[in-house]
C-alpha cells in the first residue's frame, strides 16, 4: 500500500516538475496556446474548395439576345465575375496565362441561328487548370447555370418540361460546406503537432542537458519517469484540442452532433498514442535537435496521410495499409463521425484500438530505452 | 578581401561537415523529400473516381434501368445495385457508400405522365467529394430525363417545335490529363524547400544559440556576416539537393509536364530557397531557443505554405483577411510562380512579377537576419 502511494507521490512530483517546465516561460506559454486557436480560425476562413469568386472573360462573336440572356444567367450567380471582354481568339492565351481569369466563354457566330432552329449551340469553355480542382467545380457551376437556362427555353418555347425533378440533399453537412469537415479534423491533427514535438523534446532536452542521468539515479523507476513525462504532454493537448473544438462549435457554429463524453474518450486514446510516438522519438534521440527532425519525418507523412485534405479512400492499397500505423488518421475519422454524424462509441471503437495498440506498444518501449539506451 | 574568403570557405567546410556528422539532418534532407514525393504522386489524390454510391431499384422496369445507364459507365461513380432504402440507407452510415439514389416504385409511370422524382442524397462529411458526386449524378439524370421529354414530346404527335439547347464543351488548359498529381507535385517543392530551407535552419541555428557557441564565435576575428553565410550555404546545397530529387521525380516517375524552362524553374527555386533560409535565420535569432524554434516555424512557414498558399485551396475564394495573409507569405508567390512554369509555361509577366516580390523578401530578410544577430551581441 505504501508502496502505492510512493508510486503516486513520486509520479505527481515528476509531472508537477514537467509542468512547471514546459509553463513557466511566458513565450512557451503562448505558443501552446495561441497557434491552435489563430491557426483553427485562420484555416477555418481560408481551407474551402467552394467556389464564391470567379474571375471570367467573355469572347462573344455571336452578339444576339441569346448570348446576352445566358451570359446575365452567370452574371446573376454572384459567383462569376466579368473581368475582361475580349475581342479576337487570340486574346485568350493572355488572359489565362496571366492568370486575369479563372476560365473563358467563347460563344460562336452562329449561336443563336443554331439555338432556334432547335439544334444543340456549343458554347466553349476554356479554363485554367493549373489547379485542376478549381477549375472542375467551375465548370460544374457553369453546366448547372447553362442546365437552368436550357430548362427555361424548353418552357418558353412550349416544349414538355423536363419530366424529372431531382431532388437532391446532403446528411451531415447540408450546405456540403468544407469548413465542416475540416475543423473537426483538426481538431485531433493541430494538437498532434505540438504534443508530439512537445514529447520528443522533452527527455531529448534531458539528455542533452546532462539531466536525464541524474533522473536515471533518483530512487524513479523507468515506468515512473514514462508516466510523469507522459501525462504533462497529454492534458496540453487535450487542452488544445478542447480550444479547437470550442472554435468549431462557437466561432462556427458547426453543430456538434455527438456526445462529448465519446468524443473525449477518443481524444484521450489518442492523445497518449501520439504521446507514446512523442516519447519513443525522444528516447532513441541523442539531442534535442535530431528529436525533433525525427518527429518532423514521421509528422509530415503522418499529416498528409491521414485523410485531414485528401480522403484516405483515395489512396493506392499500399498506402492505404500503411494509415494502419497512423493514430492520426484513426483520430480524425472518429472526431469527424462523432462531431458530424453523432455516432456513438459502438459504432466507432474500431478506431480506438489501432490507437490502443499504438499506446501500449509504444509507452513500453520507450520506457525500456530510457534504461537501456543511454547515448 | 582574400581573408573574407578564406575565412567563409574554411567556415563554410566546417559547417558542412557539422551538418554531414547528424544523420538527422541529411533524414530530412533527403529521406523527407523522398518520401514526401511518393507519397504526394501516389498518395493524394482530390480526384473522384468509383466513388461507390447506392442506387436503390424500387422500380424494375426498363425505363428506370434506362435512367441510371448513363450512371454504370461513369469513371466517376461505382453503382451498387439494393433492393430497400433500408440496406443503402444502413451503408451509408457505415460510409461504405458516398451516396444514395432512390428510383421510387411509380417511376416509370410518373415518367410518362410527366412528373417522376428522383431522390439523391449524399454523404456531406466530405464536402468537397459530396459536391462532385451531387453534381455528376444530378447531371447524367438530367440528360436522362431531356431525352425522355424529346421522346413524350414527339410521340405526344404534337407539333412543338424542336427546342435547341446549349451544350458546354470544355477545354482544360494545362492539366489536360485534368489529375490532381500534375499540381500537386509543383506544389512539393514549395513544401520541401520551405521545409530544409527554413525549418531545419531554424533549429540549427536555435541550437547554437541555446547553447551560446554562436556568442563564442561571434568572439572570433571573423565578421557576423561571414557566419551567417557560412551556415546559409550547406542547408542551401541540402534544398537544391531536394529540388533536385523533386525534379527528376517529376519527370521520370509521375511524367508531369515543364513547359517552363528549366534554368527559370531552378533560378526561380534558388531565390525562394535564400527566402526561406533567411527567414529560419530570423526565427532562430528571434527566439534563441531550439523548442520555441520549431513550433514558431512549423506555425509560420509550414502550415501556411500548406494551407494558405493557394497549394490546396484557392485564394480567389477565401474571406479578404485570409487572402491577405496568404499573400503575406513569400511560398504564395513561389507556388504561383513554381505552377506556372510547370504547367503553363514562361509567361513572363508572371515570373518578372513573382520573381521580383521574391527578391524583395530575400533582400528584406537577409537585412533583418543580419539586423537581429548584430543587435544580439550588445
Amino acid at each position: 500500500m505504501t508502496a502505492l502511494i510512493d508510486f503516486f507521490a513520486r509520479v505527481a512530483n515528476l509531472c508537477r516538475k514537467e509542468l512547471l517546465t514546459i509553463l513557466k516561460d511566458p513565450a512557451t506559454r503562448a505558443i501552446l496556446i495561441a497557434p491552435a486557436l489563430l491557426q483553427s480560425l485562420i484555416f477555418g476562413y481560408g481551407a474551402t474548395y467552394d467556389l464564391t469568386n470567379v474571375p471570367y472573360a467573355l469572347l462573344d462573336q455571336s452578339r444576339t439576345g441569346a448570348a446576352t440572356e445566358l451570359i446575365a444567367h452567370l452574371d446573376s450567380t454572384g459567383v462569376f465575375h466579368r473581368v475582361a471582354t475580349l475581342r479576337t481568339q487570340a486574346d485568350i492565351r493572355e488572359v489565362i496565362d496571366t492568370e486575369k481569369a479563372l476560365l473563358v466563354i467563347q460563344i460562336a457566330p452562329d449561336f443563336e441561328r443554331q439555338l432556334s432552329a432547335g439544334q444543340p449551340a456549343p458554347i466553349q469553355l476554356i479554363l485554367d487548370a493549373r489547379n485542376s480542382n478549381t477549375a472542375g467545380s467551375a465548370a460544374g457551376y457553369v453546366n448547372a447555370v447553362v442546365e437552368r437556362y436550357n430548362a427555361e427555353l424548353r418552357t418558353r418555347a412550349g416544349a414538355p418540361p423536363t419530366p424529372l425533378v431531382i431532388e437532391s440533399r446532403a446528411w451531415f453537412n447540408p450546405n456540403l460546406e468544407t469548413r465542416w469537415n475540416l475543423l473537426p479534423g483538426m481538431i485531433a491533427a493541430l494538437s498532434m503537432l505540438q504534443t508530439l514535438l512537445l514529447t520528443a523534446l522533452s527527455v531529448a532536452r534531458e539528455r542533452e542537458q546532462g539531466t536525464f542521468d541524474q533522473l536515471l539515479v533518483t530512487p524513479m523507476s523507468p515506468l515512473e519517469i514514462m508516466i510523469g513525462k507522459a501525462l504533462p504532454p497529454v492534458l496540453v493537448g487535450l487542452v488544445q484540442s478542447s480550444l479547437i473544438l470550442l472554435v468549431a462549435m462557437f466561432w462556427f457554429g458547426i453543430p456538434m452532433a455527438g456526445s462529448l463524453v465519446t468524443l473525449y474518450t477518443g481524444l484521450i486514446f489518442f492523445t497518449v498514442a501520439s504521446v507514446g510516438i512523442g516519447l519513443s522519438i525522444s528516447a532513441v534521440s541523442a539531442n534535442m535537435q535530431q528529436a525533433m527532425l525525427y518527429t518532423f519525418v514521421l509528422l509530415m507523412p503522418m499529416m498528409l496521410l491521414s485523410g485531414l485534405t485528401t480522403p484516405v479512400r483515395n489512396m493506392p492499397h499500399v498506402l492505404q495499409v500503411i494509415t494502419l500505423a497512423n493514430p492520426l488518421r484513426f483520430a480524425i475519422d472518429l472526431v469527424q463521425r462523432v462531431y458530424l454524424e453523432g455516432v456513438g462509441l459502438g459504432t466507432v471503437w474500431h478506431n480506438l484500438i489501432p490507437l490502443s495498440i499504438i499506446a501500449v506498444v509504444t509507452l513500453p518501449l520507450a520506457a525500456w530505452l530510457f534504461r537501456n539506451r543511454l547515448v | 578581401m582574400s581573408g573574407f574568403w578564406s575565412r567563409l570557405i574554411s567556415l563554410t567546410r566546417k559547417e558542412f561537415r557539422q551538418l554531414l556528422r547528424d544523420r538527422s539532418n541529411l533524414a530530412i534532407g533527403i529521406l523527407l523529400p523522398m518520401v514526401l514525393i511518393l507519397i504526394f504522386g501516389y498518395g493524394m489524390s482530390l480526384d473522384v473516381k468509383n466513388a461507390p454510391v447506392a442506387v436503390v431499384m424500387e422500380d424494375a422496369s426498363p425505363t428506370a434501368h434506362e435512367a441510371i445507364a448513363g450512371l454504370q459507365l461513369s469513371p466517376t461513380i461505382a453503382p451498387v445495385l439494393l433492393g430497400s432504402m433500408h440496406d443503402a440507407e444502413e451503408l451509408m452510415r457505415e460510409r461504405k457508400v458516398d451516396g444514395i439514389v432512390r428510383i421510387p416504385s411509380d417511376f416509370s409511370r410518373a415518367l410518362a405522365a410527366g412528373n417522376a422524382r428522383v431522390q439523391l442524397i449524399v454523404h456531406g462529411a466530405d464536402a468537397g467529394r459530396a459536391t462532385i458526386i451531387l453534381a455528376y449524378v444530378s447531371g447524367a439524370l438530367a440528360q436522362t430525363a431531356v431525352r425522355q421529354a424529346d421522346r413524350l414530346g414527339s410521340t405526344s404527335g404534337a407539333d412543338a417545335p424542336p427546342v435547341g439547347n446549349v451544350t458546354v464543351e470544355q477545354r482544360m488548359w494545362f492539366n489536360a490529363a485534368n489529375t490532381s498529381t500534375w499540381y500537386l507535385v509543383p506544389g512539393l517543392i514549395v513544401l520541401i524547400m520551405t521545409l530544409v530551407g527554413a525549418f531545419l535552419t531554424a533549429l540549427v541555428m536555435a541550437r547554437e544559440w541555446e547553447r551560446g557557441t554562436l556568442e563564442a564565435l561571434f568572439v572570433t576575428p571573423v565578421r557576423p556576416v561571414e557566419i551567417l553565410l557560412a551556415k546559409i550555404i550547406p542547408y542551401f546545397g541540402v534544398g537544391m539537393l531536394g529540388l533536385a530529387l523533386c525534379l527528376l521525380a517529376a519527370r521520370f516517375l509521375f511524367a508531369v509536364p515543364m513547359y517552363g524552362s528549366l534554368f527559370v524553374v531552378v533560378f526561380s527555386s534558388m531565390l525562394y530557397l535564400i527566402v526561406a533560409v533567411s527567414l529560419g535565420l530570423v526565427i532562430s535569432s528571434v527566439t534563441r531557443n531550439q523548442f520555441l524554434a520549431s513550433q514558431v516555424a512549423l506555425i509560420a512557414t509550414f502550415m501556411p505554405s500548406m494551407m494558405l498558399s493557394g497549394f490546396l485551396f484557392d485564394l480567389r475564394n477565401v474571406p479578404t483577411a485570409v487572402w491577405v495573409i496568404g499573400h503575406v507569405l513569400p511560398a504564395t508567390y513561389f507556388m504561383d510562380l513554381i505552377k506556372t512554369l510547370f504547367l503553363a509555361g514562361d509567361v513572363w509577366p508572371l515570373i518578372w512579377r513573382n520573381c521580383l516580390i521574391l527578391l524583395a523578401y530575400a533582400v528584406g530578410l537577409l537585412m533583418l537576419a543580419r539586423a537581429v544577430t548584430r543587435k544580439s551581441l550588445d
